[in-house]
């Protein structure tokens, strides 16, 4: 068996329970040493990733896992984001008594999990790798464990996602019976080999996209995404909106692209009208949202939505492009949830839009950094947010689908609009206390690179959509 | 007459000759079963009377030996007190839940080669479960009583059995390895050699204690004993109960033990083989062996309880999930690695 | 009707049966009994399909462990079913709704039309010294090992996350630490003060 492929995999995997035991002896006091080796550990796999980057996929493990360029850039994209979401929580982390082993050690299990998912061929590495990212996040979720709603949304997050997974689990059964194999490639072959109008594999499908739907927070299935981003620690919040965003959509390309390619016009329909409705209602109800992490929480919503219109425009040119748009809305939630966390000092805590008032007179260099990335949330050229967004409206227009793209641009509109009310508050209001804000200087750097890289992507965000689309050339 | 007899056998229909063949199985193993039980309580009585420069129970009888027949006859007259507030199907129920598995577990015991009710391929594995259903008995119990003492006496005997369960199954994990089968027959088998340097209790050496003492803690037996504790909880989950309902759980405690016993004996004491295979050893029947080690077992039982004082609850729980559970595992670690690593791999053979 | 057919349908029926129980009973000790039934009927139906290895897990995990630890928590809350009965009624349209489709999507489904002998033909018999167990030992530690080994992960997390998530000190809790207690020596406890008499009033 040859084990060399998924080395980084085994290597994160290792140095993770050798973290957990190092954590037992160096005690409470000394998380500092479990907060660096996580960090190496990350970065060493990243370099482990790139080492050995592959060009054409080699399927290893009894055809469990699969190692391809996809995989490769989102395994990178998913370390690099988790080792700028450790820098940014390492100050509230110790403000707030949570300065402890298992939240780095549950990140990084969370991170494994992730990774499973990007390289998964099989259903069953799907759906377990799936399982271990979701069980991480719900403890971290309810890592705070003396706050009534940091529980509460764990308990919301833990059943509605045991839901999700059920449904998925229901409709991978189902295609099972059909096609009497669990192995991705084999289904797809098997599938694309049968005569359309398969009743039992029309209702495999329905559960898959709602169990996926549930996963990524799509419309009509999103209602756990405000209570969980809101409830959680802001750190968590950080963790939850950035990675995990980018391993769904390794799910969804495994899962539909890979697997169910054959089935594309039926879930094509599907994904259209999730896409709208994601559109629409994250953004229309983040206008009246007034606490910050809510309304980055139905932003989320909004950017899936545009992330599957992308998807459901199909085609080689718009997977890439969806999975291009994912990529810089990790980068911008991350800032966004970033900042939050890197705010919220000892005893202050970041939760609405007014805490930020006045933060260009207490913070101009941090406010207009913030300012970037807001205009790029927004879609506001010439960030990097605008070109996402043309990427994924012009697939759209490729596959005719006019209207969508239409209503795509109208919804980006209204949300330019909550986006540029965070600006304002920054730069107009008064500012309602003087204590100022104090970052630790990784953070601050971390955080310009962060902001700036919003504006100094632009003269390589060709080359960007290029590195997506030969990640999606190794799709089957 | 026995001419009539084989004719009216003759003329039944095959699966009610099989049922009938089955349950005269089943009796043959029970009725010697409860008598030992029995014998045992007699016995333990005697032990630890002597132990204790006492001479135990002398009256009923020659030298006290009809003690447990009058002990069973006085149960049996007593009356059942069902508590007010108790939930009344269940607690008739547990008693039965408690002594079902000590019974149905036997059905895999083999006594000889030959002599084993159902010869299963997964054996270990179905003894493993059955008595790991036993503690339902001891929860239901304590339960339905609606007594504090009882409910706190399950609690502990559950979280207890629940425990050590897992050592015990570690250890066991550690037989199959070296014997590479579940059959219970044929891990005795495996064991056969040229004498008992070839049963496993040497090379699995601390598996068998991990078995030996988790079996202990599984049975509620002293120094285990906190589920019953007297000085603390009165009697622990069978407190309210009496009669002939109590006389179950005490049944079912002692047949647990007995089962422990011969479980050890076959997976670590080569079951029914001789010590040494050689000639004066070799004319002593195999079932003979089996039951003196079996008895031997039963004797380190009741040393214990003449000999050390009860544990602690936490450290009840300190020694079972933080030594019992890692020794084992390490002891498995070593046996795959000397197995497949080492040129001394025979020895877990 | 064969042998075999008498012992399904036993052990259908309990199951059923248990299952109904279970969402019915009133009192949630004697709900989660009925489970326990419930998983020990499903693994005789288990062992029917010559999966014994499964049974016997079923029994020993589900049964044996899992359950008891369950019973151990609805043991020790006072749970007023009365007060979880509230608002049934205002859900039950949708619930039933929701379940009738159910139903409906599963017979369309699993109906012998698709899953019938004809299509899924019999699996073979196999000889009584044919080992379920060493097979699946062979299976799940070669082509399954890695979603083995995930789901070993998993476990992992899981163990992790109950204790990040359960062991804090809890300022109004009054923890004991026997062995604490039991070491404690005269000098910790006691001062022993030397002052003059009182002078008598």
């Amino acid at each position: 068996m040859n084990f060399m492929p998924a080395l980084p995999l085994i290597f994160l995997f290792g140095s993770t329970c050798a973290i957990l035991l190092i954590g037992l002896y160096v005690g409470e006091r000394r998380t500092s040493v479990v907060y660096v080796l996580s960090q190496v550990a990350l970065i060493t796999t990243v370099a482990l990733v790139i080492r050995d980057a592959q060009a054409a996929p080699i399927v290893a493990l009894h055809g469990m896992f699969v190692r391809d360029r996809l995989a490769d850039l989102l395994d990178i994209a998913i370390c690099l984001l988790v080792v700028a979401v450790f820098v940014y929580s390492r100050r509230y982390l110790s403000d707030r008594d949570m300065y402890r082993t298992e939240y780095f050690v549950l990140a990084l299990f969370g991170v494994v999990g992730m990774m499973v998912i990007n390289s998964a061929a099989h259903f069953l590495s799907l759906y377990l790798g799936l399982e271990l990212m979701a069980l991480s996040l719900y403890a971290m979720v309810a890592f705070q464990r003396d706050s009534a709603r940091a529980t509460e949304a764990a308990m919301k997050y833990f059943v509605l996602g045991a839901l999700a997974s059920g449904m998925l689990l229901y409709g991978m059964s189902m295609l099972y019976g059909v096609t009497g194999s669990l192995s991705i490639a084999k289904v797809a072959s098997t599938i694309s080999a049968m005569p359309p109008g398969n009743i039992v594999l029309v209702f495999g499908l329905v559960f898959v996209i709602v169990g996926l739907l549930f996963k990524i927070g799509a419309v009509p299935f999103h209602m756990w995404i405000p209570d969980v981003y809101d409830g959680a620690p802001t750190v968590v919040t950080l963790y939850i909106g950035t990675a995990p965003k980018v391993a769904a959509l390794a799910l969804i390309l495994r899962l539909l692209v890979g697997g169910l390619q054959a089935l594309s016009p039926s879930w094509r329909e599907m994904l259209v009208i999730a896409a709208f409705l994601s559109m629409g209602v994250g953004n229309v109800v983040a206008i009246s949202q007034t606490n910050l992490k809510r309304m980055l929480a139905y932003s989320a919503i909004a950017h899936m939505g545009f992330a599957l219109l992308g998807l459901a425009a199909g085609g080689r040119e718009g997977y890439a492009d969806a999975l291009f748009y994912l990529l810089i809305y990790s980068v911008m939630s991350l800032g966004a949830f970033g900042l939050v966390a890197l705010l919220s000092g000892p005893g202050r805590e970041i939760e609405y839009i007014d805490d930020l008032k006045g933060l260009s007179q207490r913070n101009p260099w941090i406010a207009f950094l913030m300012l970037l990335l807001m205009f790029a949330m927004a879609g506001v050229p010439p960030t990097a947010g605008f070109y996402a967004k043309l990427a994924v409206i012009q697939a759209a227009v490729d596959a005719h689908l006019i209207w969508l793209a239409v209503a795509a641009v109208l919804f980006s509109v209204v949300g330019a609009y909550y986006y540029l009310r965070v600006v304002k508050v920054m730069y107009f209001d008064a500012p309602e206390d003087d204590r100022p804000f104090v970052l630790p200087l990784d953070g601050k750097f971390l955080f310009g690179l962060n902001g700036l890289s919003m504006l100094l992507l632009t003269p390589w965000i060709g080359t960007i959509i290029a590195f997506c689309h030969s990640a999606i050339q190794g799709l089957p | 007459m026995i001419a009539a007899w084989f004719s009216l056998w003759g003329s039944l229909p095959g699966w009610s000759r099989i049922l009938l063949l089955n349950l005269s199985k089943i009796v043959a193993i029970t009725i010697p079963l409860m008598l030992s039980v029995a014998y045992l309580t007699f016995a333990e009585r005697k032990i630890i009377g002597y132990m204790q420069a006492r001479i135990g129970p002398n009256r009923v009888g020659p030298a006290g030996w009809l003690q447990p027949i009058a002990d069973a006859l006085k149960l049996l007259m007593k009356e059942i007190i069902i508590p007010t507030g108790a939930n009344k199907a269940l607690f008739v129920i547990a008693p039965v839940l408690s002594i079902a598995p000590a019974l149905v577990a036997w059905a895999v015991i083999p006594f000889t080669n030959h002599l084993v009710l159902a010869n299963v391929n997964a054996g270990l594995l179905f003894a493993m479960a059955i008595t790991s259903m036993g503690v339902y008995g001891v929860v239901i119990a304590g339960w339905a009583s609606n007594s504090k003492y009882a409910f706190l006496g399950s609690l502990r005997s559950a979280a207890q059995i629940v425990a050590y369960e897992i050592a015990m199954g570690f250890a066991l994990v550690g037989v199959v390895m070296a014997s590479g089968t579940l059959n219970l027959r044929h891990i005795v088998l495996h064991q056969q050699g040229t004498g008992f340097w070839d049963w496993y209790f040497l090379p699995l050496f601390p598996l068998f204690l991990v078995y030996f003492i988790s079996g202990v803690a599984e049975t509620n037996r002293l120094p285990f004993d906190v589920a019953e504790g007297e000085s603390e909880i009165v009697a622990g989950f069978h407190v309210e109960y009496s009669g002939m309902a109590f006389a179950v759980f005490f049944l079912a405690e002692y047949a647990n033990m007995i089962l422990v016993s011969a479980l050890t004996t076959v997976l670590f004491l080569g079951g029914w083989l001789p010590p040494v295979a050689v000639i004066p050893f070799t004319w002593v029947p195999p079932l003979a062996w089996f039951l003196i080690k079996v008895s031997t077992m039963l004797f380190f039982f009741i040393w214990f309880r003449a000999t050390f004082p009860r544990y602690r609850y936490d450290q009840i729980m300190r020694l079972g999930w933080k030594v019992l559970i890692p020794i084992t595992l390490v002891w498995i670690g070593v046996i795959g690695t000397v197995r497949f690593f080492t040129p001394w791999g025979y020895l877990f053979h | 009707m064969t042998f075999e057919q008498i012992v399904f349908y036993f052990f259908s029926g309990v199951l059923v049966l248990a299952a109904v129980v279970v969402v019915t009973v009133r009192n949630p000790v004697k709900a989660a009994l009925a489970l326990v039934l419930a998983f020990f009927s499903a693994a005789g139906l288990w062992i029917l399909l010559e999966a014994e290895f499964l049974a016997i897990v079923l029994v020993l995990v589900y049964v044996g462990a899992v359950m008891v630890l369950f019973l151990f928590v609805v043991m020790m809350l006072d749970i007023n079913i009365a007060e979880l009965r509230e608002g049934f009624g205002d859900y039950l349209p949708i619930g039933g709704i929701v379940a009738a489709l159910m139903v409906v999507e599963m017979a369309i489904i699993l109906g012998p039309r698709r899953f019938g002998l004809a299509k899924v033909p019999v699996p073979q018999a196999h000889g009584a010294t044919f080992s379920n167990t060493r097979m699946l030992g062979d299976l799940l530690y070669t082509t399954y090992v890695y979603p083995f080994e995930i789901a070993a992960a998993i476990l992992l997390v899981a163990i992790i996350a109950a204790i990040a998530l359960t062991m804090r000190r809890r300022p109004e809790t009054k923890y004991q630490n026997p062995a604490e207690q039991v070491r404690v020596q005269r000098s910790d406890r006691l001062r022993i003060i030397r002052m003059p008499s009182e002078k008598k009033g």
